[in-house]
């Protein structure tokens, strides 16, 4: 039975609606329409003269090469991470729902990961990886690789990569997990009586049938490496060296923070906006028109 | 030959649960085996094992000459249909049915011929394209049929298949499956915790409770000659009507003969009682009711009748036309052939008159 709430006069329904409608204008909207304006103005370093100036921020910014090498940085970054990290948490979301004896315990220790803060993660990694310090990097300098990601660009990016993908791994984890219990045993049972072996019943029946889940968690995997890695590019890398590590979220913040680029920066997260737009508006399409098979 | 053997068969579960104990039965190519009983009697766990879905703690299963104990279900060349027909909802009706011939590598003309025929047989063949979650309840259990006949399997096995469906439907559904194994000849194993399925279906009907066979036979065999008083309340309906018999008289029950022992328990079925009028002496067995209840089903009616006037209570089935109201008192008389003893402690059938 549908419960039907019906209010006596208008007003109420908006008073309990306000302390929402509150925090959305007050910390979303409202930045958001600040970030829309200043993007239109041309602001110099001291903060002394703004200019209202149109599109030019737009197209300094797309006329810039700088720009399109972060986004390019930015999609290798994104691809990479969001496919070891899809594919290491199935593997081991598949491993855990096979596990009898402490099937538990491993839920937990994967599951941990995820409390841990992003920039807290990026320091570990800093610290394990760090040249001069760190016990990888010793181990690896001793084995006689040249282990040094302040100084080349490749392993800066493997290093972030790394810690980004192993901080999400835990959130896919448990989705999987979720999506794997909810295949019905006895469609697994059947596809085995119908003589399909382990691994061809997983490629056959398990990931079709993850697929809604898959699909869910590449959108909110791409939606992380974009926006939610910032603190661990901070705290490792620093977004260098010469920039290998710049994604288009630490460019906003490098142009406009550190570079004093107001109106640039601005114009920046203007585009990363629409493209979480975009990416939230393609999540909500797929998931109006539920699960597809 | 595809005959099943279960030779002592046994499962128990991790922290000692016995789920199935000492099972053995015989079942000849071909032949309908029914596996029936209340839920939590093994019943369902037997079948996973002969399936290869649970393992075997003791006991051997052989298919054929082969024992399968240590075989994948993949296998142990049988078909299975489940109780909410597990169909892979991602495939079309058709790669359904062509899966299991895909994984074996069946060359893709003879997959088109054996699908095209199950369709046909099965009536299937305007909805082959369509998912499982276009398909109402009946056709989705038809799926799982065709499924397991495109196969062709040395064996079937049906997990409670009907239970998911309506009451009308299952009855269409039971007399299509009995058809289709017998055209088929296909030796097969079927679960059901309803005996009018049990009964109808079966060619070896096995009773299970707690883990052990009860009985075992042909359907008649178990209705004429149950062996236990759960036998007897189970097979049936409306069930047999048991009275304990206490050493002295009882109220409103009269009875020529019974077999010695302190705690007896009369079995007669319902049908077995036949109104007769007050002053008839001379039968065999006689009891006195007091009509509480009426239930009339058309071509006959039950009356629920409390013997002598008070407490047990006995169930009689009469013609449809009978005008017998509640509230009144009848004589209901029994054959002597159709009275049933069973030792009260044990709950085993007495022999012998």
């Amino acid at each position: 039975m549908e419960k039907r709430v019906t209010f006596n006069g208008k007003l109420l329904p908006y008073v309990l609606l306000l302390p929402q409608l509150l925090v959305t204008i007050i910390f979303f909207y409202w930045p958001a329409m600040q970030a829309v304006w200043q993007s239109f103005l041309i602001e110099d370093a001291f903060g002394t003269s703004t200019q209202f100036v149109w599109f030019e921020n737009y197209q300094l910014l797309l006329s810039n090469p700088d720009y399109y090498r972060t986004l390019g940085t930015t999609l290798v970054f994104s691809s990479i991470v969001a496919f070891f990290a899809l594919s290491l948490s199935l593997l081991f979301a598949v491993q855990a729902d096979k596990a009898i004896k402490f099937a538990s315990g491993y839920k937990t220790l994967l599951i941990w990961p995820y409390a841990v803060a992003p920039a807290i993660a990026g320091v570990l990694w800093l610290f394990m990886f760090q040249p001069s310090l760190g016990l990888v990097s010793k181990a690896l300098q001793a084995a006689g690789y040249d282990w040094n990601p302040l100084l080349n660009s490749g392993q800066a990016m493997a290093l972030v990569i790394m810690a980004a993908t192993w901080k999400q791994i835990s959130y896919n984890f448990l989705f999987f997990l979720a999506g794997l219990q909810s295949i019905p045993k006895s469609v697994i049972e059947a596809s085995a009586i119908d003589g399909a072996s382990p691994t061809r019943r997983f490629w056959t029946i398990v990931f079709p049938l993850l697929s809604p889940t898959t699909f869910f968690l590449l959108v909110i995997n791409v939606v992380y490496v974009f926006f939610d890695t910032f603190g661990i590019i901070d705290a490792t890398t620093g977004g260098g060296p010469a920039k290998a590590t710049e994604t288009l979220v630490y460019k906003v913040y490098h142009d406009g923070k550190l570079g004093g680029d107001l109106g640039g920066s601005a114009a920046q997260s203007v585009i990363l906006m629409v493209m979480v737009i975009a990416l939230t508006a393609i999540q909500f399409r797929y998931i109006e028109r539920k699960v597809e098979y | 030959m595809n005959n099943v053997h279960l030779r002592h068969v046994g499962k128990v579960y991790a922290g000692n649960v016995e789920a199935v104990r000492d099972v053995s039965i015989e079942i000849d190519d071909g032949q309908f085996c029914v596996l029936v009983g209340p839920s939590g009697c093994g019943k369902s766990t037997l079948l996973r094992m002969v399936a290869g879905l649970e393992t075997i703690t003791s006991g051997e299963i052989a298919i054929g000459d082969t024992v399968v104990n240590d075989k994948d279900p993949s296998e142990r060349d049988i078909a299975m249909v489940f109780q909410n027909y597990a169909l892979y909802p991602h495939m079309s009706v058709y790669d359904n049915m062509a899966y299991g011939l895909r994984n074996r590598g069946t060359p893709k003309a003879e997959i088109e011929t054996r699908v095209q025929e199950a369709a046909r047989i099965l009536e299937l063949g305007a909805l082959l394209e369509r998912k499982p979650k276009a398909l109402s309840g009946g056709q989705r259990q038809r799926v799982a049929m065709g499924r397991a006949i495109v196969r062709k399997p040395r064996v079937f096995l049906f997990d409670e298949p009907l239970s998911n469906l309506d009451a009308k439907l299952r009855i269409q559904m039971r007399v299509e499956i009995k058809k289709l194994q017998r055209s088929l000849g296909i030796t097969s194993i079927y679960v059901t915790h309803d005996q009018l399925e049990a009964m109808t279906l079966a060619d070896v009907l096995v009773v299970m409770n707690k883990g052990r066979v009860e009985q075992s036979g042909s359907p008649m065999s178990l209705y004429e000659r149950p062996k236990t008083t759960f036998v007897a309340s189970f097979i049936g309906a409306p069930p047999m009507n048991l009275l304990p018999l206490t050493g002295g008289d009882m109220p409103g029950l009269s009875l020529f003969s019974r077999p010695q022992g302190e705690k007896i328990v009369l079995g007669v079925r319902p049908e077995h009682l036949e109104l007769s009028s007050p002053g008839n002496e001379g039968h065999p067995l006689a009891l006195d009711l007091l009509v509480t209840a009426t239930e009339a089903v058309g071509a006959e009616s039950y009356l629920y009748g409390a013997l002598g006037g008070a407490g047990q209570e006995v169930i009689v089935r009469v013609n449809g036309s009978s005008t017998v109201a509640a509230g009144e008192t009848v004589r209901v008389t029994a054959s002597a052939r159709h009275l049933h003893f069973f030792d009260g402690a044990s709950g085993q059938r007495i022999d012998g008159e």
